[in-house]
């Protein structure tokens, strides 16, 4: 069978407009209908149609081109490929770093397990977008600025600052997620967040109970007994509040609202005061008069501690 | 295991010279015997495949350890990935395989 670039005239490197002209020609000319009774036209014109049936599909074309078909179309008994070889445990035969007999050693694979068990950084290529990494910081706050809320400012380990927004009524341990402050994405991915905990540092005098603050409020023996104005410290600054005549060591005041200030869907607490009556410095007036004072009601103040000898 | 000169008469086109700097480049890596080069079947394919990359895609004698050096890379990286699927086959469970698959396809773009 003769070679199908032959047959059409056309050469090897024609398009594949050239070979549907050169057909058409050769066809209108060859064609049977229009030669009757020419058997050797009839013959041309099986063989233009099949060169053209291999060359104008550029599929096939190539098949033929390769050497995988032959003219009539059939498939050619195939050489071996070096794939074949080199696919196989054959190819360790050439090794990039050189011929190395008997197969694998760890180093082989240290690349792909290393990648499996790190959360490796990817060495480049085309590989799936990546958000960052939530990177994780602890930062120390006062007290009164986790109640009252503030913005402090965070220095990274990179060297980039964080301007950290306290809300009102963060309490000891709470996060708070900064969206896309963490690590930087990868292959176009989003950063990760910054997880900020808060530690909140203790304070000299008030406590915190959820959104109740309390503080033991030392007053003098004339405050207890006679009552009267003091100033008592909130974490919103100092308040004016009246002490009841005779109040006592224990005696718990509310200051309403006075507490942690309302944030979210929390009201704002309350303030309690226990009293603790401090004697201070004693003058001889009080000595004195303490002498000679006998109490119109005498108590024990530690009745309930009796115990039987 | 066939000797230089029944492989330049098998191959057309090849030139004895050619290949024997071919070897000398280390392109080609017969057995190398008492009675001269002995070649077995990859160093046959893999002559002809020199000789295609040079005279059909016309790859010239400068680039051509540039493209045999990836290629043979990328050879190793395919046995290398083969050896580890079969690993993978035979050490780990079926439904890790299909989970690890999941998870592949879905990094995948």
């Amino acid at each position: 069978m003769e070679d199908p670039y032959k047959t059409l005239g056309v050469s090897r490197d024609a398009s594949q407009d050239d070979i549907r002209r050169a057909y058409r020609k050769l066809a209108k000319k060859h064609h049977p209908d229009l030669n009757p009774g020419n058997a050797k036209s009839e013959d041309l014109f099986k063989s233009v149609s099949l060169a053209n049936e291999i060359l104008s599909d550029p599929d096939k074309r190539g098949r033929f081109d390769r050497g995988e078909i032959d003219a009539t179309g059939q498939e050619r008994a195939q050489q071996s490929s070096y794939r074949d070889y080199a696919d196989g445990d054959t190819g360790h035969r050439y090794r990039r770093d050189g011929a190395e007999p008997g197969g694998w050693n760890a180093e082989d694979f240290e690349d792909i397990f290393g990648s499996m068990f790190n959360d490796g950084k990817r060495r480049g290529g085309r590989t799936a977008a990546r958000r960052g990494r939530d990177e994780s910081y602890r930062l120390a706050t006062e007290f009164l600025d986790a109640v009252n809320g503030a913005t402090r400012r965070l220095t990274l380990p990179d060297g980039r600052t964080l301007d950290v927004k306290i809300p009102p009524g963060t309490s000891d341990a709470q996060v708070m997620r900064l969206r896309g402050q963490g690590g930087a994405g990868s292959n176009g991915g989003p950063a990760g967040d910054a997880l900020i905990e808060i530690q909140v540092k203790p304070h000299g005098f008030f406590k915190r109970d959820g959104q109740t603050i309390r503080l033991e409020l030392p007053v003098s023996v004339a405050e207890a007994v006679l009552g009267g104005p003091v100033e008592v410290p909130t974490p919103g600054g100092p308040v004016r509040m009246r002490i009841p005549p005779h109040s006592d060591s224990g005696t718990e005041l509310r200051l309403r609202g006075r507490g942690v200030p309302a944030h979210g869907d929390l009201p704002a607490g309350d303030l309690y005061a226990t009293l603790r009556v401090t004697v201070g410095t004693v003058d001889a007036a009080l000595e004195t008069f303490l002498r000679g004072w006998t109490p119109e009601h005498p108590t024990d103040p530690r009745h309930k501690m009796e115990t039987v000898p | 295991m066939i000797s230089i000169d029944v492989l330049v008469t098998q191959i057309s086109g090849l030139s004895r010279e050619d290949l024997e700097q071919w070897i000398q480049n280390d392109w080609v890596r017969p057995d190398d015997e008492a009675g001269g080069y002995s070649f077995r079947e990859i160093d046959v394919a893999r002559v002809r495949l020199i000789l295609e990359l040079r005279d059909e895609l016309q790859v010239n004698e400068e680039a051509l350890p540039v493209v045999l050096s990836l290629l043979d890379q990328l050879y190793d990286q395919r046995r290398r990935m083969r050896a580890l699927s079969d690993a993978l086959r035979r050490v780990v469970p079926e439904d890790v395989r299909q989970s690890l698959m999941r998870y592949v396809m879905e990094l995948t773009p």
